[in-house]
């Protein structure tokens, strides 16, 4: 027994403490191929996986985090008036060399200016090629950025047009990715200046060898990476589109990890002693909005009553299948600022009827529920939300009408405030949580076209967030945050319902793998037991 | 035979003329817009605008479609939204891959189902009859997913002893020269990597082979049946030919006619991808890029790849229209 016991403590401690392994080949089954490798044109989860193996940012996210850290700059100062960054470059810091580019090419501050300038300046001969940069746009960083310039080799400023904290964070985001200029100069001149979008010249931890479409990327480890090689030697990104498929190709170990499994088949994934899970709540959240613009919920009362009114716990065991979390905030647990001590409204039926009287409206009352047409990775099946809310909400005397149109004027109309309750959620950018609480919930935000679905006017509640925004002092703006975080639960906008949790399913002997919140997926630090 | 070519070949001109207007109609006036789904849910309305205008989807409809005819006029289809790059090459990139899959599906289909359909025609209402056609209507009515899902569970994952899916294992690597993996592979003199694309090929090349075997061998038994009941078969017995030339040589060859039709155009249709195979096996082919491009409202890909397809269902048609009069010199081309 004793022997046993020893083995036992002997297997757990190898295993706990096991040296990382270097060597291999990593095989990544995804769902779908990417449909560009430039990071600054492409807008998809799947392009992303495969620039950010390539390339690297300024700062980064912390592996597994939101928190940002540097990366090509190991340091950043802050002008006081908040609307200068200079950011220090590393030092040697190589571009990879492949089989389509030999120079020998050091990071200079060249490259930043390029490779940022080329999305909003119309006298960069990259400025027209491949069309709009879109996620440029998307992050409205036209209005933010003035200009950026190389003070020395390794020195760039960047002047914003106003001040902006969670501009920190955006640059840690793909589309601001640093790509080689040199690179981009070679093809210029060849005329293939729309080789960017197939061919990755950058200094991130693999070097891509080979793109063929619709059925793999192979990467080969960058040796020389500043941030020490990648324990694997050989990284393959393979497309398999049915999920199904996928999980049989998990089980046969012929690819390593895999990329979001049917919810329904991951028990049976669990059970194989082969494989293990790695589980993260996404960076996500989603909601039903009250509209305090519309009667009655312009009172408070009835806003927190219809929280009381809904079993959320119930609608996300049934709806979500297991890969939802109940939701008490409006930024996702795995953000930082998030408040844990903000205590949720319980499922209480008799409360939500006392407040119910309290506001004049014993007998109830009707209303619309707009029930999203489409599924999102924060909401599985709004109509089946929808149904259950309806249901609940009817044990306290609201008679709620689902209605539903298609997407593209589902959003329309939200955004006028059509609706009186109805069904969103978001999906974040870039980690900061200004991007859930301002671009939600501010009072800015409110303005018609909305994304504030509430329409709530919150003078406390913005002036926090409001703050934040302009405070570069990151333990600062926590303290903002979790203020906000109160009073919002107080006010009750919204019914907060779930955050979806990311499942990835891998062989036993994958180790080193995090999810990251921010959606991305991450190989530099994986390696396989051998 | 020339000027049936040429004649042949005009009229395909309005065909095609026709498709491209009904494509380009149906592509925009069903709902979802290509810069909503490039730009995501949190666009802002004038980033959305923005792209539009890029794209120049904002014109009036009739406008953005003599743009296109322009274009494709001059060899120009355009270049795909999503990726940026020029739909003839994304085309060429994947067409291989589909031409490699449906050849061998079709070969398949076409040994097997025709060496049914001939032994079940002379062994007629015996067990292999009934047992053969019964797997022929089996076949037909088998959803092909389904069908991919159950020989992975039991070829792959059960008995290890094929690929679940893909084109080529990872370990292996082969320089393109004509895309065809079966033929790179031996151009690079490396055996193993044959074996291992051949096992690639043989579950999806059964899967996406079941249905045009099935109809071929039904195709086949019925016209034999009919051509053996002919007077030339009589004579030919009576001159005293051993029944295996009467068989394989006087009635296969009439039999043949309408099983190569339906040859023909099922080779159309599996050149123009096979969807749900590919998608199953993710083969890298013409099936599922239309798809994604479906979904992804990629106009360029959907409206070129349609014309493309279009232009080959056109050639296999007149090829097959040409073997006829190879195969029984009774028919004229006129």
């Amino acid at each position: 027994m004793k022997k046993l016991l020893l083995a036992v403590l002997l297997l757990i401690s190898s295993v706990a403490f096991a040296a990382p392994q270097y060597g291999g080949t990593l095989v990544f089954g995804r769902g779908g191929d990417s449909s560009t490798i430039d990071p600054a044109h492409a807008t998809d989860g799947e392009s992303f996986y495969a620039s950010t193996a390539v390339y690297d940012n300024l700062v980064q996210f912390k592996y597994g985090t939101t928190e940002i850290e540097p990366a090509l700059a190991t340091s950043w100062d802050v002008s006081a008036d908040g609307l200068e960054y200079i950011f220090h470059l590393r030092k040697g810091v190589k571009f990879h060399k492949t089989n389509y580019f030999k120079q020998d090419v050091e990071l200079s501050a060249d490259d930043v200016v390029f490779s940022l300038k080329r999305q909003f300046d119309p006298a960069n001969p990259y400025n027209k090629v491949g069309g709009a940069y879109e996620y440029w746009s998307a992050m409205d960083m036209d209005n933010i950025v003035k200009d950026v310039v190389a003070v020395d080799k390794y020195t760039v400023k960047i002047t914003l047009k106003k001040k902006e904290a969670p501009f920190i964070a955006n640059m840690a985001m793909d589309f601001a990715s640093i790509v080689s200029k040199a690179f981009a100069d070679e093809l210029l001149k060849k005329g293939k200046a729309e080789d960017l979008n197939r061919l990755a010249i950058g200094t991130g931890p693999f070097k891509l060898d080979k793109w063929i479409k619709d059925d793999r990327m192979i990467f080969s480890a960058n040796e020389e990476y500043w941030d020490g090689k990648p324990y694997v030697k050989k990284l393959i990104f393979k497309v398999i589109p049915n999920n199904s498929v996928r999980a049989a190709e998990l089980k046969t170990g012929a690819i390593h990890i895999m990329d979001f499994p049917n919810p329904e088949e991951v028990a049976e994934l669990e059970a194989n002693p082969k494989i293990k899970l790695v589980r993260q709540e996404g960076l996500n959240v989603g909601y039903l909005a009250l509209n305090t613009e519309k009667k009655p919920f312009d009172d408070v009362r009835v806003r927190q009553a219809v929280n009381y009114a809904i079993n959320k716990a119930e609608i996300v065991k049934a709806i979500y299948a297991g890969l939802g979390k109940v939701a008490k905030n409006p930024i996702p647990p795995t953000m930082w600022s998030y408040n844990d001590e903000v205590v949720d409204y319980d499922y209480n039926p008799e409360k939500a009827k006392a407040l119910l009287k309290e506001a004049g409206l014993e007998n109830g009352f009707e209303t619309d529920l707009w029930a999203m047409p489409v599924p999102r990775p924060y909401n599985p099946n709004g109509r089946k939300v929808a149904e259950a809310m309806q249901a609940d909400l009817a044990k306290v005397g609201i008679k709620a009408k689902i209605v539903s149109y298609d997407w593209s004027t589902y959003l329309n109309k939200t955004k006028m405030g059509e609706h009186q309750m109805c069904l969103l959620g978001w999906t974040g950018d870039n980690g900061d949580p200004d991007n859930f609480l301002y671009t939600l919930l501010s009072k800015a935000a409110a303005v018609k076209p909305a994304q504030n679905f509430a329409m709530w006017k919150d003078d406390e509640f913005t002036s926090l967030v409001e703050k934040a925004k302009v405070t570069t002092d990151v333990a600062q703006r926590t303290e903002l945050y979790k203020k906000a975080q109160v009073v919002f639960k107080k006010e009750a906008p919204w019914v907060t319902i779930a955050n979806s949790i990311v499942v990835a399913p891998m062989l036993a002997e994958i180790n080193g793998f995090k999810l990251d919140p921010v959606g991305k997926r991450r190989f530099h630090k994986v390696w396989i037991a051998k | 035979m020339f000027s049936y070519i040429i004649k042949r070949l005009l009229w395909s001109v309005p065909t095609l003329f026709g498709v491209s207007l009904l494509v380009f109609f149906m592509v925009h006036l069903s709902p979802g817009d290509p810069a909503m789904t490039l730009l995501g849910d949190h666009a802002s309305k004038e980033a959305v605008e923005k792209v539009r205008e890029e794209l120049g989807l904002n014109k009036p409809l009739y406008e953005q479609y003599i743009t296109y005819i322009q274009k494709v006029l001059q060899g120009d289809l355009g270049n795909s939204i999503k990726t940026k790059q020029s739909v003839l090459q994304e085309f060429k990139e994947r067409f291989p891959a589909t031409v490699e899959l449906a050849v061998v599906a079709m070969i398949l289909a076409i040994i097997f189902g025709i060496g049914a359909g001939i032994i079940s025609a002379i062994k007629r209402y015996s067990v292999f009859d009934y047992s053969a056609m019964f797997v022929a209507l089996a076949g037909v009515s088998m959803p092909v997913f389904w069908l991919g899902l159950v020989l992975i569970y039991f070829f792959s994952v059960k008995l290890g002893i094929l690929p679940v899916s893909g084109r080529l294992g990872y370990e292996f690597y082969v320089e393109d020269v004509t895309g065809f993996y079966l033929i790179d592979t031996l151009l690079a003199n490396d055996i193993e990597a044959f074996w291992d694309a051949l096992k690639h090929l043989i579950m999806p090349a059964i899967a996406l082979g079941t249905i045009p075997m099935a109809i071929i061998a039904r195709m086949t038994r019925a016209s034999m049946i009919e051509v053996m009941k002919e007077d030339y078969i009589r004579t030919a017995k009576a001159k005293g030919c051993s029944h295996f030339s009467v068989v394989m040589i006087h009635a296969l060859r009439n039999a043949m006619m309408p099983v190569i039709t339906v040859i023909g155009l099922m080779l159309g249709t599996l050149f123009a991808g096979a969807i749900l195979t590919e998608t199953t096996f993710s083969w890298p082919g013409i099936g599922k890029w239309i798809v994604n491009a479906v979904y992804q409202r990629d106009f360029p890909i959907i409206q070129s790849a349609t014309l493309i397809i279009a232009t080959m269902f056109i050639a296999v048609n007149l090829i097959v229209d040409l073997l006829y009069a190879l195969i029984n010199p009774k028919i004229r081309l006129s």
